[in-house]
């Protein structure tokens, strides 16, 4: 039954890492930028709920629908003030101009937050740390709402691009950004709403950071090595595959944790190697296909 | 007033100039054929008319309006679509999507996907199938009918004929003929001199990114396009209106 548990744990984690990949999952998916301030955007968005929640004392659910579209907002800018000039000078350009962004971010976020840790678990009571326990098993209620989130916002991104007309151009745009242009849609206007998305997931998954763990203007890089371990290890540009990555990745970890709890980071890379080094490169092709 | 009217346009791809000076005049109604050699600079022109490459030098005017410096998108709205060479459909999207996905812009009309897969048959049956798995005939039909959902007052073809089996021409080129009886403006390049000057009622010749020879197509001889297709002779300039 430990193992079992074990497994669930890694799953349940799964689901909070593929909502922090979500978002780069679909930047690459789209426009082909991996975005390094990926993880320091998602620490922004839970400093912007730590302020919002301490500053008004309204709470957190309440706060988290003020923080979504402020980041969708700031995705958008940063699409348009940022990512298009660089985005048209080729692939290495943008993953520069990200990694220059992140630097920016952690030392502003260092500047007005000072380099202290920060959480929001004060603000939400038992939630992060109430669990039930079912035949042996203890699962975490905190755990279940994370990867319900994860499976909510993974399935509306899966049928806003399939069924919607803005997410049938936003894949037209994906795969030929000239040819898009020549039927009437707006290359830029797609990429700056796909970058809005990611950046409004991100920011939910830096509210979920901000109630299960503390934070400071550091945590961003390693949010980052999570969430790309969960795209890489699911396939890019896949949104079921981020889904299965980041499950991967946590039930690594967690089992590497019940092997020594030093192991814990360990045993993600590991995987992540393993399927790096595989010949099929991921679990899911960008269409979700089991490669 | 003319439909289009190319002004002394220059095209360039760094050093390489594959347009030079090229003015032209398209009338509403008109289906006009460009033929030439392989890098005469057709494909270059029809992308500078779409807005897909900027010009160097010259003016595009658009039913009386200057629309040179216009993204490609805005064109669309205006009445200009372009079916590129080699089709470029988006091969993950379904035949309806790669048709319904002009919706955003288009200019108000009467074409549907119904009506498209009409003039098309060979699509009926592949309406849900991804367009990465169609037949190069499927694929052209699916790109002009992409093309006629964007309400088109002047389509740009090019290269329709390119890598399709015989019987997949004359199915797209029997389609085309109903679209120009229509009354659509249509500028076609071509490499089958044939079947150019068959649905055309104007052709003009392009060699080294100029236009050498133009004409009615039924006051052209055969051998005279072919002289001005090969630069073999320099012939004059046949009828400067349409």
């Amino acid at each position: 039954m430990n193992w079992v548990n074990v497994l669930l744990q890694g799953v349940l984690l799964g689901g909070f890492y593929a909502l922090l990949a979500c978002g780069l999952s679909l930047m690459f998916g789209v426009m082909r930028i991996i975005n390094l301030a990926h993880g320091d955007i998602a620490v922004i968005g839970a400093y912007l709920i730590w302020v919002i929640v301490n500053q008004t004392q309204i709470p957190p659910w309440l706060a988290a629908l003020l923080v979504l579209p402020i980041m969708w907002v700031a995705g958008y800018a940063m699409y348009v003030l940022l990512l298009e000039r660089s985005r048209r000078a080729g692939l290495l350009v943008p993953l520069l101009t990200t990694f220059g962004l992140a630097i920016v971010i952690q030392n502003v976020l260092l500047q007005v937050f000072s380099p202290d840790d920060h959480s929001l678990l004060s603000s939400t009571g038992t939630l992060a740390t109430s669990s039930v326990s079912f035949g042996g098993l203890s699962i975490s209620i905190f755990g279940v709402l994370t990867l319900a989130t994860a499976v909510i916002v993974l399935s509306g991104l899966q049928l806003f691009l399939s069924r919607t007309t803005a997410g049938r151009q936003m894949r037209a745009t994906a795969e030929d950004p000239g040819v898009a242009e020549l039927v009437g849609i707006n290359a830029r206007s797609v990429y700056a709403k796909a970058t809005a998305i990611a950046v409004a997931i991100a920011g939910l998954g830096g509210i979920f950071l901000a109630i299960r763990q503390t934070f400071n203007p550091s945590t961003g890089p390693t949010q980052l090595i999570f969430a790309f371990e969960a795209v890489v290890i699911g396939g890019f540009g896949s949104p079921w595959g981020t889904l299965l990555g980041g499950i991967v990745l946590g039930v690594a970890q967690v089992i590497g944790a019940q092997v020594n709890p030093q192991y814990f980071v360990l045993f993600g890379h590991l995987v992540f190697l393993a399927v790096l080094a595989s010949p099929r490169g991921g679990i899911l092709d960008r269409r979700g296909r089991a490669l | 007033m003319s439909l289009l009217e190319v002004r002394s346009v220059d095209a360039q791809y760094g050093l390489l100039k594959a347009v030079r000076g090229v003015s032209l005049i398209i009338e509403e109604g008109e289906t006009r054929a460009l033929v030439g050699a392989n890098g005469a600079g057709k494909t270059t022109l029809l992308s500078v008319i779409a807005g897909a490459h900027r010009p160097a030098a010259g003016t595009i005017i658009f039913d009386g309006v200057d629309i040179t410096r216009v993204p490609a998108h805005k064109r669309v709205g205006l009445g200009i679509a372009l079916v590129p060479e080699g089709r470029r459909l988006f091969p993950g999207l379904s035949v309806e999507e790669n048709l319904s996905i002009a919706g955003g812009r288009r200019r108000d009309g009467a074409w549907t996907v119904d009506r498209v897969l009409e003039i098309f048959p060979m699509l009926q049956t592949r309406r849900r199938q991804r367009a990465a798995t169609l037949s190069g005939g499927e694929q052209q039909a699916t790109a002009i009918g992409r093309a006629l959902m964007c309400n088109p007052r002047l389509i740009l073809l090019d290269e329709v004929s390119l890598g399709l089996a015989p019987m997949a021409v004359a199915s797209v080129y029997d389609s085309l003929r109903g679209l120009i009886s229509s009354g659509t403006t249509v500028v076609i390049v071509e490499q089958d001199l044939g079947r150019a000057l068959a649905v055309s009622t104007r052709v003009t010749c392009m060699l080294h990114g100029e236009i050498v020879l133009e004409g009615e197509s039924s006051a052209l001889t055969r051998e005279q396009i072919t002289a001005a297709y090969f630069g073999v002779r320099q012939p004059s300039i046949v009828g400067s209106e349409p």
